[in-house]
């Protein structure tokens, strides 16, 4: 079996699964996010009275944190009141940031488990060697009545990623390149697995950026398996034992792909998909009138710290905006002892509160009919950040940073060759 | 429920997201007709205009892919969408549907078979869609037994009410 086989056969009460069976899971956490009031709705229209285990569910407010409109306000109301009502022992609320990353960094996520949430990024925990999965708000409502959930057990897709990355490029410039190759229905009901030298060696930031994004690839579930960085990481953050699951040498992949990142080039995914990839060098030079580093996919610390390098010291372009939103509370508060996010401020970037912002559309730095953004966050479907007549571009945050700077789509590595020079 | 359905075509690409489907700026909407109004805004600005209740939206590769909103059905559903064809449907998006009874069919290469007016009578039970504008007759796939008993429940609502009564017992 695969460890992913291994993770729902147990979590099923099963010695062994197989991939097409559909199987019934146990669920070790919920989350749901502030877009799906309808999950409470449901919850109660299917007659639910006690959510299963009021220590595994929980809400966060990142989509909508805070609340910029009135019905908005009232769905973040309706929230607050259920989860006292049921006496959740988890609660984040506007303060905290996106659930991906509030979630991990709370303890609430290690391998071997099964984790749901309303929201389609949640492959993201793959990093952590758990099996995250995004659900709708009819299935979750049952979840939260039962602490079950049916699954398919997924075949599964094997991507071994072996070299190591030039400076300038990073684990979002992989994952673009690898989504340009396999397209964005490579994966559509199949898990992915990232192995190979580079993922071996490779840090929790970067392991999550990759695995946030499989879902674009249609992938129900991403899996890599826990390094000692990933236990390093959890030993601070969890008090609880866990199982790494091992995947049989017999076991047989649906399909077997090879990429060896060493010369790899910064990547950008040009309007209007997300699997439209060019390396820079084959990108024109567009006019950016807004950049935006943020959300699951590259809003945590190592992003901004990448951000920063680039900006230290200059100004971003005058006729380009830089909005910069921490993934977390925690992201923002180690980024502001850092000086990374004050050094972003001074260069001209604006600031706002930990949340997904603008990334799917709702507040914080929308875009108008015509305008250019580039962006360290995971979909460039047309309309994803306000008016279906912009154009969004996908990159790495510094990236992102680097065209804030020369307000045009800019290779990093030249602004970084300068730095280097100089210091 | 009615297993044949006749409508009029609307076709679609590859890759249509939920974002396309339903863009986010509207995810505030709780009210099922106000939901309704923004079907397919991202694709087809004129397609609510231009539809009537029990036509048939038919899509590539991937259709409903992106984010988990359940609006992304719930805006077919209630525009009056009688069935979703495509080549392969995303998976959150897929579950989704089933949930809420809007009925689903994969049907290998349908978005070069079918042009937008054309119209076409599907039974859902066979797994045939017939275009009667061209006489042509595709193949689908069956829709499961697990699947159309949820579709012929009116969803998963009705189905789990029964279950949650047992949880409770």
């Amino acid at each position: 079996m695969h460890a992913i086989e291994k993770i729902l056969a147990r979590a099923a009460g099963k010695e062994s699964v197989k991939a097409g069976e559909i199987v019934n899971c146990k669920i070790d956490f919920a989350e749901i996010n502030d877009l799906y009031l309808q999950t409470v709705y449901s919850f109660f229209e299917m007659g639910g009275k006690k959510v299963w285990d009021k220590d595994k569910v929980a809400f966060v407010f990142d989509h909508y944190a805070p609340a910029p409109t009135i019905k908005t306000a009232q769905i973040h109301k309706e929230m607050r009141q259920f989860a006292k009502e049921q006496g959740l022992t988890h609660h984040f609320d506007i303060n905290a940031g996106v659930c991906h990353q509030v979630l991990v960094e709370a303890g609430l996520v290690w391998p071997g488990m099964i984790l749901i949430a309303t929201d389609s990024h949640t492959t993201t925990h793959g990093a952590f060697g758990a099996f995250g999965t995004g659900v709708g708000a009819t299935d979750m409502a049952t979840a939260l009545i039962s602490g079950e959930l049916w699954f398919r057990v997924p075949e599964v897709i094997k991507i071994e990623i072996n070299g190591q990355l030039q400076p300038g490029v990073y684990a979002k410039d992989v994952i673009l390149h690898i989504l340009g190759k396999l397209k964005a229905d490579a994966a559509v009901y199949k898990a992915i697995e990232f192995s190979g030298s580079f993922v071996e060696n490779l840090d929790v930031a970067d392991r999550m950026t990759i695995c946030n994004m499989a879902v674009e690839m249609g992938a129900k579930t991403a899996y890599m398996k826990p390094n000692n960085k990933v236990i390093e990481y959890l030993k601070k953050r969890i008090n609880r034992e866990f199982i790494i699951d091992e995947t049989d040498p017999d076991y047989e992949y649906s399909e077997v792909y090879t990429f060896d990142i060493s010369n790899l080039s910064p990547q950008l995914a040009v309007p209007h998909s997300v699997d439209n990839v060019y390396p820079i060098e084959k990108v024109e030079k567009v006019k950016i009138d807004q950049a935006f580093i943020g959300s699951c996919t590259g809003g945590r610390l190592e992003d901004f710290e990448a951000a920063y390098k680039v900006l230290k010291g200059k100004k971003i372009h005058p006729d380009t905006r830089l909005v910069i939103i921490p993934a977390s509370t925690e992201v923002l508060q180690r980024g502001m002892e850092l000086g990374y996010i004050q050094g972003l401020i001074e260069a001209g970037a604006t600031l706002a509160t930990p949340g997904c912002g603008p990334c799917l559309g709702t507040h914080e730095g929308l875009l108008a009919d015509g305008e250019v953004c580039i962006t360290s966050t995971n979909r460039n479907f047309p309309g994803r950040m306000g008016s279906t007549k912009a154009m969004i571009y996908l990159a790495s945050p510094a990236c992102v940073a680097a065209s804030a700077l020369k307000g045009e789509i800019t290779d990093p590595r030249d602004i970084l060759k300068e730095v280097n020079k100089n210091e | 429920m009615n297993k044949i359905l006749t409508g009029k075509a609307f076709v679609y690409g590859n890759n249509i997201d939920t974002d396309q489907i339903y863009p986010g700026r509207y995810l505030e909407l709780v009210k099922p007709e106000d939901i309704a109004r923004h079907c397919l805004e991202g694709a087809d600005p004129t397609f609510v205009e231009n539809m009537s209740p029990g036509d048939i939206v038919v899509g590539g590769t991937n259709f409903g892919c992106g984010s988990s909103r359940e609006h992304a059905v719930i805006t077919l559903k209630t525009a009056g969408v009688s069935v979703v064809l495509a080549e392969s449907f995303a998976r959150i998006f897929f579950r989704n549907a089933i949930n809420l009874a809007l009925p689903l069919m994969v049907c290998p290469g349908i978005s070069k078979k079918v042009k937008t007016g054309d119209i076409l009578e599907v039974n859902l039970e066979e797994g045939l869609v017939l275009n009667k504008t061209t006489g042509e007759t595709i193949v689908g796939e069956k829709i499961s037994e697990y699947v159309m008993n949820i579709l012929e429940s009116g969803g998963i609502k009705p189905l789990f009410k029964k279950k949650t009564q047992e949880i409770y017992r």
